[in-house]
């Protein structure tokens, strides 16, 4: 199987599903962008807390902007044209995926991951906002390039339509999308500027408090008091739930902080900007206090040890976290100016 | 995150790997393969305790005759009732009193496989419990 560039399909790991496929599909076109990259030129980067929704009747906690949005922005921004679409039926869903497939285009699906056969057990969970590339069909088995797996996969016709009508929270409801039309030149220093400009207002300009680091410094609240509000059983269900959303799939570690560090030592390059350099290893250090929460929550939590000084500690972490990145996206901000 | 010091604490991930963006001796950002990383499996496992002892409830339920084996097929497949409700067309209300032991029972073979298709078993299969 062939990509539009005419060599054989590339499939790259990377952490995270959906940059990873953006980054391997523009790739396959001809546009080498890393994972990194794509993340960053994506705004991919987030906090928020949001405690009126629930996962599994915990509130959602994340690290990342609104499925689909790296893509749509990494898109915009490098005015590569672009189709998306969803459907109703399941079958003309996939038909049309063949067609696109048989132009030897890449297709890039959203899906359930619950349905995806070739994911470990431990991971399969009803999550729906799961990415992946199809870049090929061999009789009833479609070749998957899974950016979140070592080597490319395959998956029937059956299970990839179940995946591809999940249902539930974010159900994919068919999408697919892929690129059809590549500029002949591409801006990379401006689409990188837009991306970290937007990353830097919603983390630090937004009014809404849930987000952003105001977000962070609520979020640090809100632990410092789960063992009084909930008691000890459910104070540590929260604080698990937490390092789930932070590090179990995809982030690269401390959510998405490292990739982002990485992300903006890359741009410095591009845009010939040392001053990104140092923000980089800023970053570096935020991902790391982050990785140091989950560290020691999960160390209180299985030696059975908390109180509240535990929560308390673990608070004053994220305290640190969301000071380190104000004045960090502060920094950010001048340094572009 | 070091690159030498990137976790490799089998877990969640089985036989595949995840990726850590981690720093190499010179500064540079490079991709590292992880095995997994002990808080999150820890943060995995009990996210599936709390999963296996709520099944554990439901089909004590079941073998109580308090609640219908599509009760424990439900939980077992990670689902509720408004999601099963989506996946079959069928109004939550419905589910939900199919969930009675007494209303399954008599149950035409039609909305059995339905809802035996939805779990990847047949419709004696979905009869029976552990």
């Amino acid at each position: 199987m062939s990509n539009p560039s005419g060599t054989a399909f590339i499939h790259r790991q990377s952490a995270h599903c959906e940059s990873g496929s953006t980054s391997n599909l523009f790739s396959n076109h001809g546009v080498n962008i890393s994972e990194a990259l794509a993340f960053g030129i994506g705004a991919g980067l987030f906090f928020g807390y949001f405690p009126f929704i629930k996962v599994h009747g915990l509130p959602l906690i994340t690290f990342r902007n609104a499925p689909g949005r790296i893509i749509k922005n990494t898109a915009r921004r490098l005015k590569v044209r672009f189709q998306c679409s969803k459907f109703k039926d399941p079958e003309k869903a996939m038909d049309s995926l063949d067609a696109i497939l048989g132009k030897g285009i890449p297709v890039g699906l959203q899906a359930g991951i619950y349905w995806l056969p070739y994911f470990p057990d431990a991971l399969r969970f009803h999550f729906n906002a799961h990415t992946l590339i199809a870049y090929g069909r061999k009789g009833n088995d479609y070749l998957i390039s899974d950016p979140v797996f070592d080597e490319p996969v395959v998956c029937s016709r059956d299970d990839l339509m179940k995946a591809r009508f999940s249902e539930g929270a974010l159900a994919p409801k068919g999408k697919m999308y892929y690129l059809s039309g590549i500029p002949g030149e591409i801006d990379l220093p401006r689409a990188v500027r837009e991306g970290i400009k937007e990353t830097c207002r919603m983390m630090v300009k937004t009014p809404f408090p849930l987000i952003g680091v105001r977000g962070i410094r609520l979020f640090a609240k809100k632990v410092r008091g789960w063992p009084v509000k909930y008691g000890r059983r459910k104070a540590v269900l929260h604080l698990g739930h937490a390092i789930r959303m932070q590090e179990e799939i995809g982030t690269g570690g401390g959510g998405f902080r490292l990739m982002y560090a990485a992300f903006l030592q890359e741009a410095a390059g591009i845009m010939d900007n040392k001053g990104l350099l140092d923000i980089s290893r800023r970053m570096t250090d935020a991902g790391d206090k982050w990785r140091e929460f989950a560290l020691f929550g999960a160390r209180i939590c299985k030696e059975r040890s908390t109180d509240g000084d535990n929560f308390d500690r673990l608070a004053d972490i994220l305290h640190d976290c969301g000071n380190r990145e104000q004045t960090l996206f502060k920094d950010l901000q001048e340094v572009l100016r | 995150m070091k690159e030498k010091d990137v976790p490799q604490d089998k877990g969640i991930y089985g036989r595949w790997h995840g990726i850590n963006y981690a720093v190499d001796e010179e500064g540079n950002y490079v991709l590292t393969p992880s095995s997994g990383w002990e808080p999150a499996n820890w943060a995995n496992r009990q996210a599936w305790d709390l999963l296996d002892q709520e099944l554990a409830e439901v089909l004590e339920e079941v073998r109580k005759g308090r609640r219908s084996p599509l009760a424990y097929h439900m939980a077992r497949s990670l689902m509720d009732v408004k999601m099963l409700s989506r996946y079959t067309g069928l109004a939550c209300w419905r589910v939900k009193r199919h969930c009675k032991p007494l209303v399954f029972k008599r149950l035409n073979r039609t909305l059995l496989e339905r809802y035996a298709k939805i779990f990847k078993m047949t419709a004696d299969q979905l009869m029976e419990v552990p």
